[in-house]
């Protein structure tokens, strides 16, 4: 399975980046094959709608998901869009998230937020 | 008396813009004051004006046909604001990202984006005494209040009373889209350290756009001034000082306008828009 995460460098001892939408690097990586190839994150330096520009990066490279530490409501319905599953990273490994999720021991992001899409405002 | 258009601006909030824009309209007796604070107009609550009528301020964004789309994604890579996407064959529109520069629309080769139009705010039109009071509001969560500011300044009338123009804080796009038509500045400082690098901003900003300027001074104490020192190093006309004074903030604070209601801040601000006139005037003589 192809699935991408948010990186700080182009490297696969580099950590996962906090942010999706500003995130410098995209790792993409086939859990069978486990090849990695690392895409300049566009939406990190634009002007507004990074989520957006990120997420089509992400649709894009082909993945089935995404691990992420947090997403946006707008990156996350383009993302949704595409079928393609958020799930939560739970330190900031890139090995450690992968394994969690090849172990079937990752949570999808939306399932832990029960508010995700209805954040802002109370 | 020449139609003089007058912008108060200041580099932060709560520096004494309202304040100074709402009396001095005021105390001009026939003038037009228009709040270009669109995201938190707060003048009409102190002119409290009887209501003479509303417009909807419109924006145009795209509005997609589906059957013409070919999925080239050229509108997609064009906008910088990130405003389309293409996901599983299909175009998304995210409408409050959209800056309606028009750029999608014009670019399509199939023709399939055009336009419709989204409501961001309104403008309310009143009048209490002989001041015209015109209030630009912009709803939240809208990206820029730029389009309400340009529908307010069309609203100036061709008429000898002046304007005050009671600008947004800082010195962003909505800031200068309010000073361009602006005969003069009017910068107002608050003696603080912080108040001078904010003051300094706007400077530089009216600087950059040629106007005639000068700082009134707010809230002086018999203290050490920076927001003085500043102006006095960057051969800056003062235009004038308001004291701190609690009598004149308890008014304010009560939504009252002190010019209305005390000879003493009558004189002060009659005396300021005396200052302000004929320095426009003299302006006029020198950049006619």
């Amino acid at each position: 399975m192809r699935i991408a995460l948010p990186v700080e460098d182009k490297s696969m001892e580099s950590t996962i980046c906090q942010s999706f939408g500003r995130a410098p690097y995209f790792l993409i990586y086939d859990t069978e094959s486990q090849e990695s190839v690392f895409l300049d994150n566009q939406g990190a330096v634009s002007q507004g709608g990074a989520g957006i520009k990120a997420a089509q990066t992400i649709v894009d490279s082909k993945v089935k998901a995404l691990l992420t530490p947090r997403c946006g409501e707008q990156a996350a319905s383009v993302l949704s869009a595409a079928n393609i599953k958020i799930y939560r990273t739970t330190n900031d490994s890139i090995r450690d998230n992968i394994e969690a999720l090849t172990n079937g021991t990752l949570v999808l992001l939306d399932e832990i937020h029960a508010g995700f899409h209805n954040h802002r405002g109370r | 008396m020449i139609n003089v258009r007058i912008a108060v601006l200041s580099g932060k909030g709560g520096t004494g813009k309202t304040l100074v824009s709402v009396n001095m309209a005021a105390v001009a007796e026939e003038s037009t004051y228009i709040d270009c604070d669109v995201e938190e107009p707060n003048g009409h609550l102190f002119f409290k004006p009887r209501d003479l009528g509303t417009e909807e301020v419109f924006v145009r964004i795209p509005l997609l046909d589906d059957q013409l789309c070919d999925g080239c994604r050229r509108c997609v890579d064009f906008c910088r604001f990130n405003a389309l996407a293409y996901v599983n064959n299909r175009l998304i529109v995210f409408d409050d990202v959209c800056h309606s520069c028009g750029g999608c629309v014009m670019f399509c080769p199939q023709q399939a984006l055009s336009e419709k139009s989204k409501v961001i705010g309104e403008i309310r039109k009143g009048v209490s005494g002989g001041v015209s009071v015109i209030t630009g509001r912009l709803n939240t969560g809208e990206a820029s209040g730029v389009p309400i500011i340009k529908r307010l300044l069309t609203y100036i009338p061709r008429s000898p009373k002046p304007v005050f123009i009671d600008c947004p804080p800082g010195s962003a796009c909505i800031v200068m889209e309010s000073i361009k038509d602006a005969d003069y500045c009017i910068l107002v400082a608050e003696p603080t350290t912080f108040g001078v690098h904010n003051l300094n901003m706007v400077c530089e900003l009216v600087k950059l756009f040629g106007k005639p300027h000068g700082v009134l001074l707010n809230k002086c104490l018999d203290a050490y001034n920076p927001a003085e020192d500043y102006c006095v190093r960057n051969e800056i006309k003062i235009l004038g000082r308001i004291p701190f004074d609690k009598a004149l903030g308890r008014l304010n604070s009560y939504a009252r306008i002190p010019v209305r209601e005390s000879e003493k801040y009558r004189e002060l601000f009659k005396a300021l828009l005396h200052t302000v006139t004929k320095e426009v005037r003299d302006e006029t003589v020198v950049n006619p």
